[in-house]
């Protein structure tokens, strides 16, 4: 489901005036590669999309493949504590405690869990920038360095932030670092690079139990709606009405 | 580290350096407008203090941006501040403010307050002395009648300007933190206001060290009624500063919401040292007492009656406790506030570097630095009363 994000009546145009000029599969590759790229579907129009994310709990599996994937995509230092996107593993136990880690932000997988007898319930809990609709940092930034793109994609511009950090103190989730070596605050940006060229984020694109669903918010007719028409929706700390973009599905109440 | 953190705390964001920011700010704040005392609500004891204090919130005033400098990633994009804001930041507001109140307000009050003092010491200077002072009188040199009751009209006006300035400059400092909703330790709407008297406190007390120590290195006498006046004027500020604590606090418990559980973790075991037995016990308590009973605060000529020596060494005591504590208080918020994460579910450790751009002896160089810059102040521009040229001027 790599083309999530294209625009479809350009795509179905390009592929139907590809079909109807010379046919065969070649070409038909071809298209594809095209509007993939963005190149058949015409330059990216931002105010023509209004994405977001959604992850089904139950799905996850903690293999931090989008961790991974996330790293060697989007220039985050390899080293521990800088992280775009990272896995939660929580422990449940009868007594009603609740244990939550996250070694090196799943990537070097989990240990196993102590004193299993009293374990009520597990489960992963994937982490990423939440493309709030009414971002703290995007409202105290100083500068105007992190913005709203009209696609509502929450941004950093690397070239005019100062870093002067108030946006990471501002962020309620933990979603955002400096960046060790360009000395800016760094965090997700749904792979904003490829979004443009109409392909999905590098963690949606790896994740092997489709546990995170990338698209369209408002349209009725992508994967994402679907995911939110059939699921139970939550979003993290509500209560900061922040309006979180990142919708999850089977999300127990002790995730914060 | 205890329980579990989000992935991206571990770096503690805001040092020790952004600690300095909240305390020297106060200063300057808490000395102006003891400054006003005398000026606006002819408060006449404190009249020795006068000019000491406006130089003293001069001289913190020029350091107060400099840790906050060393601290952005990017210090040479610094001026975008200015250029492009972003209007709904309150730290954007932060150069503007600064800007008001360093030029508007405290450069203009001190010129006007100064500009018989500065025109006789041109006239009655020689060489390049004499230029630098004619060159500060702006070449208004008119000392008739008229011009030096303008000069105090004038005077009079923008410490009234000043006065609402020092607490939009302070209070606004405090809004930096108390607007942060992601932060219950910070999130209060209170924030503000406790940081507004907690700097009026900091700054009177500052203000009564240095009369005192100036005075006493210039092998003068300690004039009693002004320390009194001082004395007394701490106590209040400093119920008024406890008494704002104590509900933030008392509220938060009584709220008991979500955090309350790390939050009673963080006081307990992190801030245990700095809250607990600096803020409180050492930086209020002591204080409260000492001053309840030896100055004029509660009964004319104290509870406990002390000769001026000892009362002088009272007050010069619960001065620096309560500096100490009011560094305490800044710490308390700005790395108290980082010490737990935002999952609510574990706290973290700050250790201090000694060397480096955060480091501890940068910051001790950055609290030494506004006390040179003072003295310079101070030689260029006397502020004691017995300082004050003989007006020779008329005559010659």
């Amino acid at each position: 489901m790599s083309d999530q994000g294209i625009d479809r009546r350009a795509f179905v145009g390009d592929l139907v005036a590809a079909c109807l000029a010379a046919g065969g599969p070649v070409l038909l590759g071809m298209v594809r590669v095209a509007a993939a790229q963005g190149v058949g579907a015409g330059a990216y129009d931002p105010s023509a999309h209004d994405y977001g994310i959604g992850i089904d709990i139950a799905k996850c599996i903690g293999c931090a493949r989008c961790v991974a994937a996330c790293k060697a995509e989007n220039d985050v230092p390899m080293e521990p504590h800088y992280f775009n996107t990272w896995i939660e593993r929580y422990v449940l136990r009868t007594d009603g405690t609740v244990d939550v880690d996250s070694p090196n932000g799943g990537l070097d997988g989990f240990g196993p869990i102590e004193s299993e007898g009293d374990v009520l319930r597990t489960f992963f809990v994937p982490k990423l920038c939440n493309h709030c609709a009414n971002p703290p940092c995007v409202q105290v930034c100083p500068v105007g360095a992190t913005f709203q793109s009209p696609d509502g994609v929450v941004l950093v511009d690397d070239s005019y932030c100062i870093g002067c950090r108030y946006c990471i103190q501002a962020c309620p989730y933990g979603a955002r670092y400096l960046h060790p070596e360009k000395h800016v605050a760094a965090k997700c940006t749904f792979c904003y690079h490829r979004l443009v060229k109409g392909l999905v984020p590098a963690c949606v694109e790896v994740c092997p139990t489709g546990a995170r669903v990338f698209g369209e918010v408002e349209k009725r007719a992508t994967p994402l709606a679907r995911f939110m028409r059939f699921n139970d929706i939550q979003v993290l700390k509500p209560n900061l009405n922040t309006k979180p973009k990142a919708y999850y599905a089977n999300l127990d109440g002790e995730v914060r | 580290m205890q329980g579990y953190i989000y992935p991206n705390e571990f770096e503690l964001q805001w040092s020790l350096l952004i600690v300095l920011y909240p305390y020297i700010t106060g200063l300057v704040a808490g000395a102006f407008i003891l400054a006003s005392l005398e000026r606006v609500f002819n408060v006449r004891e404190v009249q020795p203090t006068y000019r000491l204090a406006l130089l003293t919130a001069l001289a913190f005033l020029i350091v107060a941006p400099l840790p906050l400098m060393a601290h952005l990633g990017h210090p040479e994009r610094s001026f975008e501040m200015f250029l492009t804001p972003n209007k709904r930041s309150a730290m954007a507001m932060f150069g503007f403010v600064y800007a008001w109140y360093l030029m508007v307000v405290l450069l203009i009050e001190i010129w006007f307050d100064y500009r018989r003092d500065i025109v006789l010491w041109a006239r009655q200077s020689t060489g390049v002395k004499r230029w630098f002072y004619y060159a500060l009188t702006l070449g208004a040199t008119d000392l008739s009648p008229k011009a030096l009751a303008f000069d105090d009209s004038a005077g009079r006006w923008i410490t009234i300007i000043g006065i609402p300035s020092a607490f939009l400059l302070h209070g606004y400092v405090g809004f930096i933190f108390g607007s942060i909703k992601a932060n219950p330790w910070w999130s209060s709407v209170l924030m503000p206001v406790v940081f507004l008297f907690s700097a009026i406190v900091s700054g009177i007390a500052l203000v009564l060290v240095l009369y005192m120590l100036t005075t006493m290195f210039r092998w003068r006498k300690i004039d009693m009624a002004c320390l009194d006046k001082l004395a007394q004027f701490l106590f209040y500020a400093l119920v008024v500063d406890a008494s704002l604590e104590s509900l933030d606090f008392i509220h938060r418990l009584y709220e008991a919401e979500e955090s309350i559980d790390i939050l009673s973790q963080l006081v307990e075991t992190r801030l245990f040292l700095s809250l607990i037995v600096l803020q409180l016990v050492i930086g209020t308590l002591i204080p409260l007492i000492a001053l309840a009973l030896t100055s004029p605060g509660l009964r004319k000529g104290g509870f406990v009656r002390l000769p001026p020596e000892l009362r002088q060494l009272v007050y010069l005591g619960a001065a620096v406790f309560i500096q100490i504590g009011i560094f305490s208080i800044r710490w308390n918020v700005v790395i108290g506030g980082q010490l737990f994460s935002k999952s609510l579910r574990g706290l973290t450790v700050y250790k201090v570097e000694l060397l480096g751009i955060e480091g501890l002896a940068m910051t001790i160089g950055f609290l030494i630095l506004p006390f040179i810059i003072l003295w310079v102040l101070v030689k260029l521009l006397p502020p004691w009363l017995d300082s004050v040229p003989q007006d020779e001027a008329t005559t010659a």
